[in-house]
């Protein structure tokens, strides 16, 4: 079914989502990717601090094309997720709640997606010019220095994704494999 | 002696990187456009017509197809008659990337050492195939490359014996390992033969032909067919959440090999396949 939703994304919200549910948000999002999480976690091993407050956020794996002069954002698809899956744990456990990218999870994030009761979303992949048109607001919030890879807060506005992995740890890719 | 000012060359490469970024060849579109008339998985269905939404805004708005923008593959042909002057080949190649690159607001996603990973910050070194043909002219082809599919990519290293389903075989299950991280649907360029490098050329090659067209080798063209089918009856379909469109293309190249061997290539690419080509 679909769902309009807000963020921040309280567990109670996740818990909602069942796999194959379309979802809209609306609200703040994160973007970081390869470089970005690498960066986290050394952080966190250092017991220094995240780039964003990551209690109820969702974190989009995405990597922009430069925007055109009075553009919000370029091009803004997700890209696989699977690379992120050595240092996603880690992030569920302090309670990030979503994750918006494309492709297969390790059965590592699916335990803690369960522990956590958190929920993998997936957009289209190579969609990213349709997509942009579902961010308003883009502003790069740490990492600079890693250009498309750092981290930015963005604004969106009935952000489409597809619930890939609900909080009890079904998988929709999993069902088609069958 | 015909010659060719590299700056030619470099200007070729820039507009081309830029092109292949905001829209696909006919052939890939139709193959798309084909698909969504015959998908019957209703999502699917409504996948399909966002990727052809996509590509709308993408023409129209000048935002870039995908975010991926990619690496970017040059295959240069050169006639042998040919006399490049005006300085260095590959750095023309090289310039033309970093300005298309930059001027066409594409992503720059290339990292200098594979293990240091800084980027390069213009999406330098392009990777270039250079080969020689006869006469005086020059083929210039750029496929940006996106790595959500290229990651996917194989090559198998196939014994004669397994002949002809052994290579099926091969190719099926690189798709079904894929799956959705290769944002399917797919297309699969496929080498066989050749020695192991020979045959991932191949495969790359056979990513930029015709989609519309078969092999003119009346046993290949069938593997095309077979192959592809196969492929979409394993159900992944659009962003691997079910449905008829797996894979909208599959183009097989071939050349001879060792009397030991049955090299294959196997490069998965995903509905952004883009090429560009020009003859100079
Ligand atoms: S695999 Fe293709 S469509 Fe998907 S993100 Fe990469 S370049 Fe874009």
């Amino acid at each position: 079914m679909d769902r309009y939703i807000t963020t921040p994304l309280t567990a109670e919200k996740a818990a909602q989502f069942q796999c194959g549910d379309m979802i809209y948000i609306t609200g703040t999002i994160y973007t970081a990717r390869d470089a970005a999480h690498k960066r986290m976690s050394e952080a966190l091993a250092r017991g220094g601090d995240l780039p964003m407050d990551i209690k109820d956020a969702i974190i989009y794996y995405l990597g922009p094309t430069p925007a055109r002069p009075g553009q919000v954002i370029g091009s803004a698809g997700p890209t696989t997720a699977s690379r992120m899956d050595k240092y996603t744990p880690a992030l569920l456990d302090l309670g990030m709640t979503g994750m918006i990218g494309k492709g297969r999870r390790s059965k590592e994030v699916h335990e803690a997606i369960i522990r956590n009761g958190a929920v993998y979303l997936a957009a289209i992949g190579g969609a990213g010019a349709l997509l942009s048109k579902a961010i308003v607001g883009s502003e790069v919030i740490a990492y600079e220095d890693l250009g498309t890879e750092a981290v930015r807060r963005l604004t969106v506005k009935d952000f489409p994704a597809i619930v890939v992995i609900d909080r009890f740890g079904n998988d929709l890719y999993e069902t088609i494999d069958k | 002696m015909r010659e060719i000012d590299v700056q030619t060359v470099e200007n070729a490469v820039c507009e081309m990187c830029v092109a292949a970024n905001y829209g696909l060849s006919a052939d890939v579109k139709a193959r798309l456009d084909n698909a969504f008339d015959k998908e019957t998985s209703h999502l699917g269905k409504e996948i399909l017509k966002k990727l052809e939404d996509n590509l709308g805004i993408a023409g129209q708005d000048q935002i870039p197809i995908c975010q991926d923008t990619g690496m970017a593959v040059v295959f240069i042909e050169a006639g042998q008659e040919v006399h490049f002057t005006g300085g260095s080949l590959t750095e023309a190649i090289n310039r033309g990337v970093r300005r298309g690159y930059r001027e066409g607001y594409l992503r720059k996603s290339v990292v200098g050492d594979p293990l240091l990973r800084v980027n390069t910050g213009d999406n330098t070194p392009a990777i270039i195939h250079y080969s020689i043909a006869d006469g005086d002219s020059v083929r210039i082809t750029v496929a940006p490359k996106g790595f959500g599919s290229e990651n996917m990519s194989k090559v198998a290293m196939l014994k004669p014996a397994d002949g002809e389903e052994g290579v099926i075989n091969a190719v099926v299950q690189a798709v079904k390992d894929a799956g959705p991280n290769a944002c399917p649907p797919m297309f699969i360029g496929v080498g066989i033969g050749g020695t192991f490098e020979k045959c991932a050329i191949m495969a790359k090659q056979a990513l930029t032909m015709n989609m519309q067209e078969h092999s003119e080798l009346p046993h290949i063209a069938k593997m095309e067919e077979e192959i592809l089918e196969r492929i979409n009856r394993t159900g992944i379909g659009p962003a691997g959440l079910g449905g008829d469109a797996t894979a909208l293309g599959l183009r097989i190249l071939t050349y001879p090999t060792h009397i030991a061997g049955l090299p294959v290539g196997i490069n998965i690419c995903c509905h952004v396949n883009r090429h560009e080509s020009r003859v100079l």
